[in-house]
């Protein structure tokens, strides 16, 4: 059996809103293996996004339990919940969260500089690997403006990797690009994954969910059903059926 | 995340808002200037001030009659006749660190020669005098103790009376002029002094025999003041000392019978001086300070806007590990960076201003290590407490909250 990543027991989440208490969350069951690709899907309002927040160890539950690689994530400080996001966890956003004006490079090293133990020069070369795993060796020292959507991503998942994390964590990641670039990005995704990163991301298309091992269905802050995958789509494929688009556009 | 680290994130920082980091820092740089060119001038006049009273005698002691008062009416201190020449022979016999005593009988009168008069001071002193005052001779001589002793109606001119008198260039020496119609032979001219500290003319005056003064001008048998010299500028608390013991026993004073005179000293003098001139330096410094102030909160100011801005790489830090230290460490090291920036700059136009104003008041200024260090001081505090609040509301940010800021 493969070591258990995440491990979610009776997770509730309430929110104050003036008077109203909002129930985000209302009791979650939630077991994520080494290894697994799972899309966690639902409309707006289903508590997606809040229990994302939780995954990734920026928001606490308001009750229940949560075992992140074996770690009772509840019980920990701030200070240790930061270190723990900085060893274990890796992000991607929807809107890429890159720092502007800062080359390519600098911002994959960027979860290092949190991390005392690693000295400049092996920052660089982590760095310099993840930019080479996500395919843009040759654009290291681009500034973000310079970069299409679907590279900034990359470099936004190189960041995400270069920590070595158990755990990627992705919200909508293929939300703010043209479905020829989500499927490049999904690309990227599988291919990590094959190679046995557990990744978890959150959309609301259907056809980028069937990328996924497994989808999990939230309705109304509950675990509506799971599905596993019988017919998973592999993007290098998918893209093989697209037309073929100028692709030199962003080529200098 | 360590210090090089921090600095060179908050450089990039400040160099992305070129315009707005440098018109924060001016409002740091003027504060600084200010203080820095305000506590030069005030500096710079204190020190011509005491150096002018310093060229008033070589470790000059001076000795008055005390206030005199008769059933509670001061009778003022001139009107006292609590000093004689005899006090002087005693001080010059008794005070080892005295190296020289003169008196002084201080008369005023109309002075006449040929078709004009002036009004001036006299003078009674004896040779010592000179050397007391650091008077010089600029022609003629110093009357003798014949001329002393024989109450001799002989004169030395100050440079004003010369000028009042014969007009200037003129050399008088050898003429007689009329002091308040006694004719006194002009025997010498002395050395131009210029002003005084407060501004008194110390050219305006003939100085003559004390003798002379005493019984033909003034006609009193007391005399007004002695001047002494002191051994050195340390030994004049101890000669201080000594005069008032020596004082004590000539005028045979009881234990319980308060000084019929007083002490003086020129370092006393330049004391009370200083107290002045330090009072108006702080003032301005004080003025000049609010100056900083002000730009301290211009810091505190962008320093909120810089947060703002940023809420959202916050929010990123916070994501991939930053922790609420990193955050406050991060904006506290740049509000800190432009104030000590400022700071620099600051002192360098300063000290231009302080240059600047030196040559255009012909006056001295003068830049004092301390008003660097000070400066700086309050440059470093104004980074940490400015930055302070701005980077505390940063740190505190909630990640999620952070990330969603539109």
């Amino acid at each position: 059996m493969n070591n258990i990543i995440i491990e979610i027991q009776n997770l509730k989440k309430d929110y104050h809103v003036g008077e109203v208490t909002v129930h985000a969350l209302r009791g979650i069951d939630l077991r994520i293996e080494e290894g697994e690709f799972v899309a966690i899907m639902g409309v707006s309002g289903s508590g997606k996004s809040t229990m994302l927040n939780i995954l990734g160890c920026l928001d606490k539950p308001t009750q229940g339990k949560y075992k992140l690689d074996g770690v009772d994530v509840n019980t920990l400080s701030k200070d240790a919940t930061a270190r723990l996001r900085n060893k274990k966890l890796g992000f991607v956003f929807q809107a890429f969260n890159l720092l502007p004006r800062t080359t390519a490079l600098e911002n994959v090293e960027l979860p290092l500089f949190y991390n005392g133990k690693v000295s400049s020069k092996e920052r660089k070369e982590k760095a310099v690997r993840a930019l080479e795993a996500v395919g843009l060796a040759g654009r290291m020292n681009h500034m973000p403006n310079q970069l299409s959507g679907g590279q900034q991503q990359r470099v936004a998942i190189a960041r995400s990797l270069v920590n070595d994390p158990v755990l990627i964590l992705a919200d909508e990641p293929t939300g703010n690009l043209d479905t020829r670039t989500s499927f490049e990005i999904m690309e990227l995704f599988q291919s990590l994954n094959d190679k046995g990163r557990t990744i978890v991301y959150v959309t609301h298309e259907p056809d980028i969910a069937r990328f996924a091992t497994r989808n999990v269905i939230f309705r109304d802050g509950k675990i509506q059903r799971e599905n596993i995958i019988s017919e998973r789509l592999y993007a290098t494929e998918v893209l093989k059926t697209l037309p073929v688009e100028n692709i030199e556009e962003f080529d200098i | 995340m360590n210090l090089t680290n921090l600095f060179r994130i908050a450089i990039r920082a400040l160099f992305r808002n070129k315009m707005r980091a440098f018109l924060t820092m001016l409002g740091i740089i003027i504060g600084v200037a200010s203080v820095i060119a305000m506590l030069a001038i005030g500096e710079g006049s204190k020190r011509s001030i005491t150096e002018e009273m310093s060229s008033m005698g070589s470790n000059l002691i001076m000795i008055m009659p005390n206030f005199q008062q008769r059933g509670g009416v001061n009778l003022g201190a001139s009107s006292s006749m609590a000093l004689k020449y005899s006090d002087v022979t005693a001080i010059r016999n008794e005070a080892a660190f005295i190296t020289a005593a003169s008196p002084t009988v201080n008369a005023n009168g109309q002075v006449i020669y040929g078709n004009k008069n002036t009004q001036t001071s006299i003078y009674g002193v004896s040779e010592e005098y000179l050397d007391i005052r650091k008077l010089k001779i600029a022609t003629g001589r110093i009357f003798n103790e014949t001329e002393t002793r024989s109450m001799a109606k002989v004169c030395l001119l100050g440079q004003t009376v010369v000028d009042n008198l014969f007009g200037e260039g003129v050399d008088p020496v050898g003429t007689t002029i009329r002091i308040k119609n006694l004719p006194f032979e002009v025997i010498g001219v002395l050395e131009d002094k210029g002003e005084s500290g407060m501004g008194q003319d110390q050219d305006d005056m003939i100085i003559a025999p004390y003798t002379t003064v005493q019984r033909r001008l003034a006609a009193i048998d007391y005399i007004n003041g002695i001047y002494c010299s002191a051994v050195s500028e340390e030994k004049s608390a101890a000669a201080i000392e000594e005069v008032t013991e020596v004082l004590r026993r000539t005028h045979k004073l009881k234990e319980m019978e308060e000084n019929d005179f007083r002490v003086m000293s020129q370092s006393e003098l330049i004391e009370s001086v200083s107290t002045v001139t330090n009072i108006m330096t702080y003032l301005l410094g004080a003025i000049a300070g609010i100056s900083l102030l002000v730009g301290g909160i211009g810091i505190m100011n962008i320093m909120f806007v810089s947060v703002t801005e940023r809420t959202r790489e916050i929010g990123l830090r916070m994501s991939i590990g930053g922790r609420g230290k990193d955050i406050l460490r991060q904006f506290l090291v740049e509000s800190m960076l432009l104030s000590l920036t400022g700071g620099i700059f600051g002192i360098i136009f300063g000290y231009l201003i302080a240059q600047v104003a030196g040559t255009l008041m012909n006056s001295t200024t003068f830049i004092t290590t301390q008003s660097v260090v000070l400066a700086f001081a309050v440059c470093f505090v104004i980074g940490v407490f400015f930055g302070w609040y701005p980077a505390r509301k940063a740190s505190n940010l909630k990640p999620i909250d952070a990330l969603r800021y539109e």
